[in-house]
């Protein structure tokens, strides 16, 4: 048993329009290379050249936003649910 | 839908002006938004049109209450279905303000910032629009019309000063941009409007950022505050209104809960207006602007007051004193007319804010 991360509709075009996909990882940043291995270009849609979370990506452990724990240092246990969900906003 | 949505009434507030100490005051008064009483008829209109338009037949949204209200109703008249999912701890009124039009409430045990980010999973999941989630472009564009209907009513001018309370951001954003779609456009001339933010000092992460000068938002976990309709920890939009403000010359300002009580009192007071604790956040962060000097004395400004008071009565709970009732006998109100004369409303109001 791995991690579950969820995947929004904006990205499913990168994971074979699957809702969810189990990975392994210690922590956010664990996983989101595990992700970027089983489906290239996942990764840089999440985070900056220099590994941050971008701006309007909001990642929740549990349901709980990653930043107000350890960001993408945040550890994680087998069986915990990691969702992405876009923060939607702008548009000039 | 929503034709009757809008055109609010921009009442020039002279006697709000004298007391806040300022030149010129008008209130963009939409807590007589058609058809729940607050400006979110303006984003749900456009939201539920397109939603129609996109062959939706159910409706939903992630609410602090006022989107609730309207996305109920105006579901309703349209003949969808809808779901509004909204923090577990909401004032009655808008509770019962959704119910009445039939719709699904679903509380949440959570912040409104954990309301909608389960809206965003469950958009996912079902094909249902969410004004303000998948829909959210066009919801968006809605509260447009409060900024051309401000132009249009002070005569085909963009006002010199306008002050929006702020809870994702969202409001603000789309004030600047109708301006200078008008501009654009050659409606109006192309003056300066100095956009200024307002949120509770609970809950006031946009604000905070604009005192810091760094665009870095940083949440708030758990918001703690009376002014619900602007408890958003994660303003969605909170980067774009930070650069409305900084590029405007404008500023925030983020009052305390009994400010706020006191702004609500005072718009009733003198403009007979009685607004929800959103608007009473825009009233007491606009006197705390006039303090710092940020708004200059004799200037004009803008107030976008965008929720109607009958919907957050609790607020003013232990706020006012109701005389004892009296027999109908004449010397009964001389008596109430003797006490009165020694009566301290006075003191009461300058405590509230101390």
């Amino acid at each position: 048993m791995g991690i579950k991360v969820l995947i929004p509709t904006p990205l499913r075009n990168l994971t074979n329009e699957k809702e969810s996909v189990e990975v392994n990882g210690a922590n956010v940043a664990e996983v989101f290379d595990s992700l970027e291995a089983q489906h290239p270009g996942l990764k840089e849609r999440l985070v900056d050249d220099a590994g941050e979370l971008r701006r309007f990506v909001n990642v929740y452990v549990n349901q709980e936003d990653v930043r107000f724990k350890e960001g993408k240092d945040t550890v994680l246990s087998d069986g915990d649910e990691l969702s992405i969900v876009p923060a939607i906003a702008g548009g000039r | 839908m929503g034709e009757q949505v809008g055109y609010t009434p921009l009442i020039k507030a002279d006697r709000l002006a004298k007391a806040l100490g300022l030149g010129e005051v008008w209130l963009k008064n939409d807590t007589v938004n058609y058809p729940t009483l607050s400006f979110k008829d303006r984003v749900v209109s456009v939201a539920l049109s397109r939603s129609i338009e996109m062959g939706f037949d159910v409706v939903a949204c992630a609410s602090t209450g006022n989107l609730a209200n309207s996305v109920a109703a105006n579901a309703a008249a349209a003949g969808l279905t809808s779901f509004v999912f909204i923090p577990s701890d909401l004032e009655v009124g808008k509770v019962l303000g959704s119910l009445v039009y039939g719709t699904n409430v679903i509380p949440v045990d959570g912040t409104y910032d954990k309301v909608n980010r389960l809206c965003s999973e469950v958009a996912d999941k079902y094909n249902w629009a969410f004004a303000n989630v998948n829909i959210r472009p066009y919801y968006a564009e809605g509260s447009k019309t409060m900024a051309f209907e401000i132009a249009e009513q002070l005569g085909w001018r963009i006002p010199d000063n306008i002050v929006v309370p702020m809870a994702g951001g969202s409001l603000i954003t789309k004030i600047h941009k109708a301006f200078n779609e008008f501009r654009k456009l050659g409606l109006v001339e192309d003056t300066p409007c100095r956009i200024f933010g307002a949120q509770a000092e609970n809950c006031s992460p946009i604000v905070t950022a604009v005192k810091n000068g760094s665009d870095l938002i940083k949440p708030v976990e758990n918001p703690d505050t009376i002014v619900k309709s602007l408890a958003i920890g994660n303003p969605a939009d909170g980067f774009y209104a930070y650069h409305v403000m900084e590029s405007t010359g404008g500023y925030g300002e983020n009052p305390t809960d009994a400010e706020t009580v006191a702004g609500i009192k005072l718009l009733g007071e003198t403009e007979g207006i009685f607004a929800e604790t959103a608007g009473g956040v825009t009233v007491s962060a606009t006197k705390r602007l006039v303090e710092s000097g940020k708004l200059s004395k004799d200037s004009s400004v803008v107030l976008c007051i965008t929720g109607n008071g009958l919907k957050t009565r609790e607020v003013l709970e232990g706020t006012y004193h109701v005389h004892d009732a009296i027999q109908p006998t004449l010397s009964d109100v001389v008596g109430l007319m003797d006490s009165l004369k020694n009566s301290s409303n006075q003191k009461v109001e300058e405590a509230a804010w101390a």
